[in-house]
This record gives structure tokens, sequence and C-alpha cells, in this order.
């Protein structure tokens, strides 16, 4: 039995998702991301349950752990009750605990997540914010989104949200001590560390990469390299 | 009576809905991209059927996203869901009713690993006692809000102004419902219907006259698959996956589709945008995309709320044909306007000029 293991095994979404896989590849067949990436959940659980610490080190450093949508379909189909999102989570991590993430193209995206969403809770309480979603960012949002940001205040009225206003409502301004609640659980449960492990390994990695730290966000949200795909 | 197929399948995931007095909690998708559907579901529970639905300023995101994200740790959302869960028994309710698939996943799989695992679950209550000086509590009854509204369904029937029926054929409208995996595929008995015939949008549709498509991928993802989409350069993944269900359930020629999740609609309806401006393809009649809602808009709908008031505006894909279909009258020149009828221009056009 390997540290790294042992590790994974102090995670509850193991304790929870790994009982004994029969390698029947069930997950891999329902699973969107197999069909898209190159990527195979059956595998990464038999990685995992064979305890091989080395092995389970090249998983940590891989791209492959980071190619899951979390959808957790595979949960359902599973004949033995496991849940290869849950242990994908798990690995994921450890991943960020142990600065692997950077080794690998997509798990060096986590530096933008963690600014985007945990900024988004921290600033305003919310995961996603109407006031930092872009246009630029989203053109998939189409001409639409275009209008509503540049109308946001009449256009959020207009359709009965309370955008920055008091009290209750969709969008409310969420009053300074709930925020301030939010950050005392950030720090307590492990969040803030989490961020600033994310930034801490990020910003190594961008001077590596002789990136600023603007330079290095753009270019882990916008680029992609390396063949992902399952062709 | 005996059940068979199907039948027999929801007749065991009937879930126990409360009928009245919830603690409501929002959704961050939903806030964003449909706020009049949330408005819409108040109006229509508290107003039109009398209902006590509470909601307190101080309530924040659930941390779903950034957890399925991965940008915090377990501990942190299971300490953000035991806030929530504190607020609603500070506030004296026992049954909470949240606004967003993934959040009703995160809240049913936290309960049931607390469940499992006292020790965390006391963990927990001590960083919620040492964070926000909160007493713990757990609801008594969990629900998503559209199990509310498959609760009401007749009720909502009987006060129908309009039918999912095409008013010229007299036949009922085609629909898609898509229920979003957090829904129902982790712990089925907490759904309705279960992870393989879920039922709560099947139900609303029939109450309301419409028919239900059966396709081929009607339960794959939608592709919003977290970092898959809030990364720009992993969207690809997103795209392929609504591209997926659009390409299997053309066949079937869907007037609408109804969505359970508050992202669904979102990719749902601007891939349709995208494929659109990429490939010059729509799925719809006559060149157009076909129109995807949340059940509460489809609710308001049939219950005769002006389209405008429901939000329709803020969909990339048009909904008048919809509307035609089933006689629902609108103003096209209300349509982008501002509170007080406000001129704030429109947005431009897609290329494609056909959505
Ligand atoms: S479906 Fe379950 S048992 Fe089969 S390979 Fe996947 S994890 Fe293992
Ligand atoms: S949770 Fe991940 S591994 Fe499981 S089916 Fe979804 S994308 Fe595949």
């Amino acid at each position: 039995m390997g540290k790294l293991y042992d590790k994974l095994t102090e995670d509850y979404r193991i304790k929870e998702g790994l009982k004994a896989c029969i390698n029947c590849g069930t997950c891999t067949a329902i699973c969107p991301a197999a069909e898209f990436y190159k990527y195979d959940p059956r595998k990464i659980v038999d990685i995992v349950q064979s305890k091989d610490d080395h092995e389970i080190e090249n998983l940590l450093k891989s791209e492959q752990i980071w190619y899951c949508g979390e959808c957790m379909s595979c949960l359902t189909r599973c004949p033995r009750k496991n849940a290869p999102g849950l242990v994908i989570m798990a690995l994921r991590n450890l991943s960020m605990e142990l600065g692997y993430f950077v080794e690998s193209e997509k798990g060096r995206q986590q530096y933008a997540l963690a600014k985007i969403i945990s900024g988004n809770i921290l600033n305003y309480g919310y995961c996603v914010y109407a006031r930092t979603l872009k246009a630029k960012d989203h053109p998939e949002a189409g001409p639409l989104w275009e209008w509503i940001e540049q109308n946001m205040d009449d256009v959020y009225e207009r359709n009965g949200a309370n955008l920055e206003g008091e009290g209750p409502g969709a969008l409310r301004r969420i009053p300074q001590e709930d925020l301030d609640q939010l950050k005392k659980i950030f720090d307590h449960t492990g969040a803030t560390a989490r961020i600033e492990a994310i930034n801490r390994y990020s910003m190594e990695k961008a001077r590596e990469m002789g990136l600023t730290p603007d330079e290095y966000f753009h270019h882990v949200f916008n680029n992609t390299e390396k063949e992902h795909l399952n062709q | 009576m005996i059940y068979q197929g199907k039948q027999k399948i929801w007749s065991d995931y009937q879930k126990e809905i409360p009928d009245d007095h919830y603690f409501y909690v929002r959704s961050c998708i939903r806030q964003n991209l449909f706020p009049a559907s949330e408005k819409t579901f108040l109006d229509i529970t508290r107003n039109k059927l009398g209902k006590d639905f509470f909601e307190t300023e101080h309530h924040t995101t659930c941390g779903g996203i950034a957890y399925h994200c991965d940008t915090i740790p377990q501990e942190t959302s299971m300490t953000i869901i035991a806030r929530q869960f504190a607020l609603m028994h500070k506030y004296g309710y026992e049954n909470y009713v949240c606004s967003c698939i993934t959040s009703f996943g995160l809240y049913t799989e936290t309960l049931e690993t607390w469940h499992e695992f006292p020790e965390l679950e006391a963990k927990i209550k001590d960083n919620l006692w040492k964070t926000c000086k909160l007493e713990f509590a757990k609801p008594k009854y969990l629900a998503h809000a559209s199990d509310i509204i498959y609760k009401y369904r007749n009720l909502i029937a009987a006060q129908a102004k309009y039918k999912l029926i095409n008013k010229k054929t007299g036949q009922p409208l085609r629909v898609v419902e898509h229920i979003g995996c957090h829904y129902g595929k982790m712990f089925p008995s907490k759904s309705v219907g279960g992870a393989e015939y879920p039922y709560v949008l099947a139900g609303m549709i029939e109450a309301w006259g419409g028919e239900v498509i059966d396709y081929p991928e009607r339960r794959h993802c939608c592709g919003y698959g977290f970092r898959q989409y809030h990364i720009r350069s992993n969207r690809g993944y997103s795209l392929s996956n609504t591209h997926k269900k659009f390409e299997s359930m053309e066949p079937y020629k869907p007037d609408m589709i109804i969505t359970n999740c508050p992202g669904c609609p979102y990719f749902l309806d601007r891939w349709q945008y995208v494929i659109s401006e990429m490939e010059g393809k729509t799925y719809g009649e006559n060149g157009h995309g076909i129109p995807v809602f949340t059940y509460e808009e489809v609710a308001g709908l049939v219950m005769g709320y002006n389209p405008w008031d429901l939000g329709l505006q803020m969909h990339q894909v048009g909904v008048e044909p919809l509307l035609e279909k089933i006689g629902i009258p609108y103003d096209p020149k209300e349509k982008y306007k501002g509170p007080g009828g406000k001129d704030i221009g429109r947005p431009e056009l897609p290329t494609c000029g056909c959505l």
C-alpha cells in the first residue's frame, strides 16, 4: 500500500465512491467525457484500486484526471455502485494539494477557475455573477449577452431581479456580515489554503514559462495546445 | 392497481413532497440567466396558490459550482451548506427547497455522507459554530423547486388559460424534457421517478396537455461539465454534448424543450445559436431553433403570464413561433423594452438571422 493511496483514502469521496471495481467498463461506455476526450474512467478507477503509488503519481500529474465533467452519469450505471466521478474529485484534490496539477495543461486551468469562481463567492456570495460575466469571454452567449451587458441594470430590473439591491431577491447585494461568514468558512475549512496553494504553484509555473500572472491567466483560460481529443 | 413497465418504475419512486411552508433558496445560475423564472416561481406559489415560501437575503451560493470545479474542498461546501440549513432552522422552517439542480445534488450528497459518516457531520457542526455561531440543523424535507411545480401541476392546470396544444391542428405539442444530471443520477430515490424515467417534467407536460418525446439521447448530459464550460478553451466539450443531443432529437421534431436545471436551458439555447453560426444548421421548423424553456416559464405561459414578464427575451432562440402555435398573444414591440417601457435598444440579430 502506498502513501499516495493512503492519502486518497482519507477523502470521503473515495470512501463513498470506490468499492471493488470489476473493470467492466460500463462507466466508460456511458461517460460523455470518454466520448470527447482521450479518457477512460475504468482505467483510472483501476489504477487507484491497484494502490500503486508510482502509477497514482503519474495520474496526479496527468491531463486525464481533468477531463471529467462531474456529471455523475457513471454512478447511476456502475454495477458495483462505484462513482468514478467522485474518485476523480479526490484525485484532483490531491493533485492540487501536492502541486502536481501544474504539470498538465488542463490542470493548470485551476488557476483561472479559482480566480473566477472562488473569487465570485468571496466578493459577492455567488459562484457566478452577472457583473463579472463578460461578453468578450463568452462569445457563445451571443449578441443577446452583449445587449444585456450594455443595459444590465435595466434588463435585470425588467426581469424582476434585485441587482445589488437591499433585501431578498435575485442578485441582491448579499450583506457584508454574510460575506464575512463565508470568508471565515473559507479560512477554517481549507478553501483559503487551497486558493493560496493554487496561486503559489501556478506562479512558480508562470515564472518557469516566462509569463506574468496576467499572461498566465489568459494563457490557461484561452489556449489548449496539446491534442486532448478522442478523434 | 397493478403497475407495469415505466408506470411500475415511477410508482417505486414516488417522492414525498410536503404541500406547504418552505424555506426557498435561489440558484446562482438561474438568478443570472433566468431571474424572471424565480420571480414567477414565487408569484405562482405565493400569490396564485396561496402557499408559504419564505426567502431571506442572508442565504448565499451553496458553493456547488466551485465544488464541482474543484476550487473548494468538500469540507468547505459542506460547511456552507450547513450554514444554509441553519438559516432555515433559524427562521422556523423544516422544509427546504432550492432552485438549482447542482445544489440539490450536493445537498443530497452531503446529507447522505453525513448519515454514513457521523464523525464528519460532527466536524461540520463544529465548523459551523466556530465560523458562524449558528445552530446546526438538517431539513426534514429537501425538494428541488421543480418538485414543487410538479406537486402543484394539477392546481396550475386548473388555473390554466392555455394548453400545450397546437391551436391549428388540435394536436398535443411534442415536448423534449431535459432533467439535468444531478437531479436523479446520483440518488435516484430522491427524485420524482428515479434516474431511468424521471417524471418530474413529464408529469407537468402531461398535466398541461403536451406529449413527451422519448429519443435515444434523452438522458445524455447537456455538456455543462463545470470546468469544461467555465474555461473558454474547454467549451468544445460542452458544445459537442449539446450537439449530440440535438442530432438525436431532430428526427422526432420537437416543438419545444423544457428543462429542470438552471444551466441546461442556457446551454441548449446558446449552443443552438453557435451551431447555427458555425454550420448554418438549425433544428426547429422553418429554419428556426427549438425554443428552450425553464419549467417556471412554461408554468407561467400556460397560466397566461405576459411572455416578456416571464423573461423570454433573455433567450437567444426566439420563442415567438411556439407562442403562435399555442395561440398566446404577445406584443413584439414590448419584447426588449426596459422597465416601464423604457427604450434600451435591442440585441443585434445573429448572423444566421433565423433564431
Ligand atoms: S462501471 Fe464500476 S465496476 Fe465497471 S469499470 Fe466502471 S467503476 Fe469499475
Ligand atoms: S462523472 Fe466524469 S467519469 Fe463519470 S460519467 Fe461524468 S464525465 Fe464520465
